[in-house]
């Protein structure tokens, strides 16, 4: 298995300029009733953006402002977006239950204020998870970014944390 | 150097002498909280990663609260697949139909909420639980897999952020009210990844379910928990509630424990405050926004369903109309039988309302009080965000049982304590 932290990606970005989206703008808890992640992926962003399932495509990017994931622990949240293709969240910081629950679903988001105030709405953007680098082919900028701690990078490689406890049980 | 309550009790639980902020630690749970929402997903997850075990049936406590009595097919399914795994496991403390309630007013009121333990629970308000000196935490439906799996889970030690609220607060001002404007100074990231710990005179006056109100909310203001130190108040709730395991281990903040910030709030100039749509943190004393016309009232939830709440709301619709949709959910079914039995549902009755099941129903947008496009709601719950009751053109203000109560007999928002 490839190690998540290693490949570099390139999609377009769609940018949230706005703090604080949360949980229930990203999946609406009226479809909470299934945890199939498919179907979630069908309503991805709707209370935010009704448009965003039409236009988003495998490998883009979410870009955000401060608090993005906070309210409800509802891992939907999490799976509705990466159901959607995207390959990962962008934000100036991430609430604390929305970033445990993304780490433990073994997909890589990327806390950096710096990126997010760069990137413009619908920029091409590359992604170099092992060198720690975004590069925004549309504005031509190259924004560093800190990698995940060590111990969420372990989870991630792992595929999640039940690949990671099922060592241990 | 000294610790906080959090601190304290996340080293007895990482078996560690002492703990700092940000250090990682694995603690051991003491109680699982598993509802129809995020725990059907967690057994999913067991059962394909083949590792369909509970690590302890004795501590997990089980309530379908969300989307029940089941609201479509779908949640059926979901409580299906929660009741198949708890009878798989012979899950002790599960809560069937008819005894399940809103979770966070459940657990502490059948004495599963015990000092100085961890309790996670697949649910943001498992934050709650902190009024009783103990750390409750809201985790996601991976965890939760986890947790229930091994009976351990990671965590950063959060630091702590104070809240002295001092003040006695006047005739018509409760907790929500306090909640509201602590949340409406630090922001809803104010206090991001930290233990909220609440102190002060205002706090020592608040009873259990008032408390109750004041940690539920910490999560809305980014906290991992929120925690008030124990006194004699929560003694005399523990020893009227705890049942099986009685013993509890009490833990106080050192007098050199280290905080982030420590904030002081006035509580005696406190007004009834309302939450503004589409942020917890825009409260706004009740002088601002009088007189705005709603469509629904909401009285419930796990902020504000308990006996307290729902008396608070009777003494002010006694004899009295409500204007506009009104919806009482007592949030467990012990809440619901001593409402009926003290009279309250002839309040109820008599003033136009709908009395509920317990449930989480609309205060997440479920069931039982969806709002249309255009609509607004004065309502009891937590969260105002975008739809969160219903459609995204609808609109949702936070506030007290006692303004969401004279509110609704008003048809517009409007100061409680002209309705005294």
């Amino acid at each position: 298995m490839t190690e998540k932290h290693e490949v570099v990606v390139m999609g377009k970005a769609w940018v949230y300029k706005r703090d604080h989206i949360n949980t229930d703008e990203i999946i609406p808890a009226r479809y909470l009733n299934t945890d199939d992640e498919q179907e979630l992926a069908k309503h991805c962003m709707e209370d935010i953006d009704k448009g965003f399932v039409g236009k988003v495509g495998e490998g883009d990017v979410i870009v955000a402002g401060e608090d993005f994931g906070c309210g409800s622990s509802r891992e939907h949240a999490v799976w509705a977006i990466r159901g959607a293709k995207v390959a990962t969240v962008i934000a100036k910081s991430f609430a604390r239950i929305f970033y445990r629950n993304a780490i433990n679903c073994g997909f890589y988001l990327i806390e950096s204020a710096d990126a997010a105030e760069k990137i413009g709405d619908g920029d091409k953007v590359e992604i170099d998870y092992k060198a720690g680098i975004i590069r925004d082919k549309t504005a031509g900028v190259e924004i560093k970014f800190n990698p995940l701690p060590g111990f969420a990078l372990e989870i991630i490689n792992d595929g999640g944390l039940l690949e990671h406890i099922k060592k241990k049980v | 150097m000294g610790m906080t309550i959090t601190e304290k009790i996340l080293a007895r639980a990482a078996g560690k002498e002492s703990v700092r902020p940000s250090e990682l630690i694995n603690a051991k749970i003491d109680v699982v909280m598993c509802h129809d929402v995020t725990t059907p997903a967690a057994i999913r997850m067991l059962v394909e990663h083949g590792i369909d075990r509970v690590f302890d049936a004795e501590k997990i406590v089980v309530t379908p609260d969300h989307f029940q009595p089941a609201k479509d097919i779908k949640s059926a399914e979901l409580a299906k697949r929660l009741d198949e795994w708890a009878r798989r496991h012979k899950i002790k403390h599960y809560y069937k139909l008819g005894r399940a309630g809103v979770c966070h007013a459940l657990l502490p009121e059948q004495g599963h909420i015990r000092p100085g333990e961890v309790i996670v629970g697949g649910d943001s308000h498992t934050c709650t639980y902190g009024a009783f000196a103990a750390f409750g935490t809201g985790i996601g439906s991976t965890d939760l897999a986890a947790v229930i799996a091994t009976g351990e889970l990671w965590f950063k030690v959060p630091a702590s952020i104070k809240l002295v609220l001092n003040g006695a607060l006047t005739a018509g001002v409760y907790s929500k009210d306090v909640i509201l404007a602590v949340i409406a100074r630090i922001g809803v990231d104010g206090a991001l990844y930290q233990a909220m710990e609440f102190a002060g005179s205002a706090i020592a006056e608040m009873s259990m379910e008032a408390r109750m109100t004041m940690t539920n909310m910490a999560i809305e203001a980014g906290a991992k928990n929120g925690i008030i130190g124990f006194d004699e108040v929560t003694k005399a709730y523990l020893d009227g509630h705890l049942k099986e395991k009685t013993e509890y281990t009490v833990f106080e903040s050192d007098a050199d424990a280290e905080y982030v910030s420590v904030e002081e709030f006035d509580c005696s100039k406190l007004e009834p405050m309302v939450a503004m749509p589409h942020l917890p943190s825009g409260g706004v004393p009740i002088d601002e926004c009088s007189g705005m016309e709603m469509d629904q009232a909401y009285i419930g939830s796990c902020t504000n369903g308990r006996i307290e709440d729902l008396r608070i709301a009777a003494e002010i619709m006694k004899g009295k109309q409500v204007a506009i949709r009104t919806i009482v959910v007592p949030a467990t079914p012990t809440i619901w039988k001593q409402a009926k039995d003290e009279g309250l549902f002839d309040v109820f009755y008599d003033a136009g309302c709908v009395i509920s099941a317990p449930t989480c129903g609309a205060c997440l947008g479920g069931f039982m009080g969806i709002l249309a496009a255009g609509e607004k709601c004065v309502s009891t719950t937590n969260r105002n965000f975008v739809g969160r009751m219903g459609h995204p053109e609808s609109e949702v203000y936070l506030a007290s049982p006692a303004t969401a109560a004279a509110s609704a007999v008003e048809g517009k928002l409007i100061d409680p304590r002209k309705c005294l």
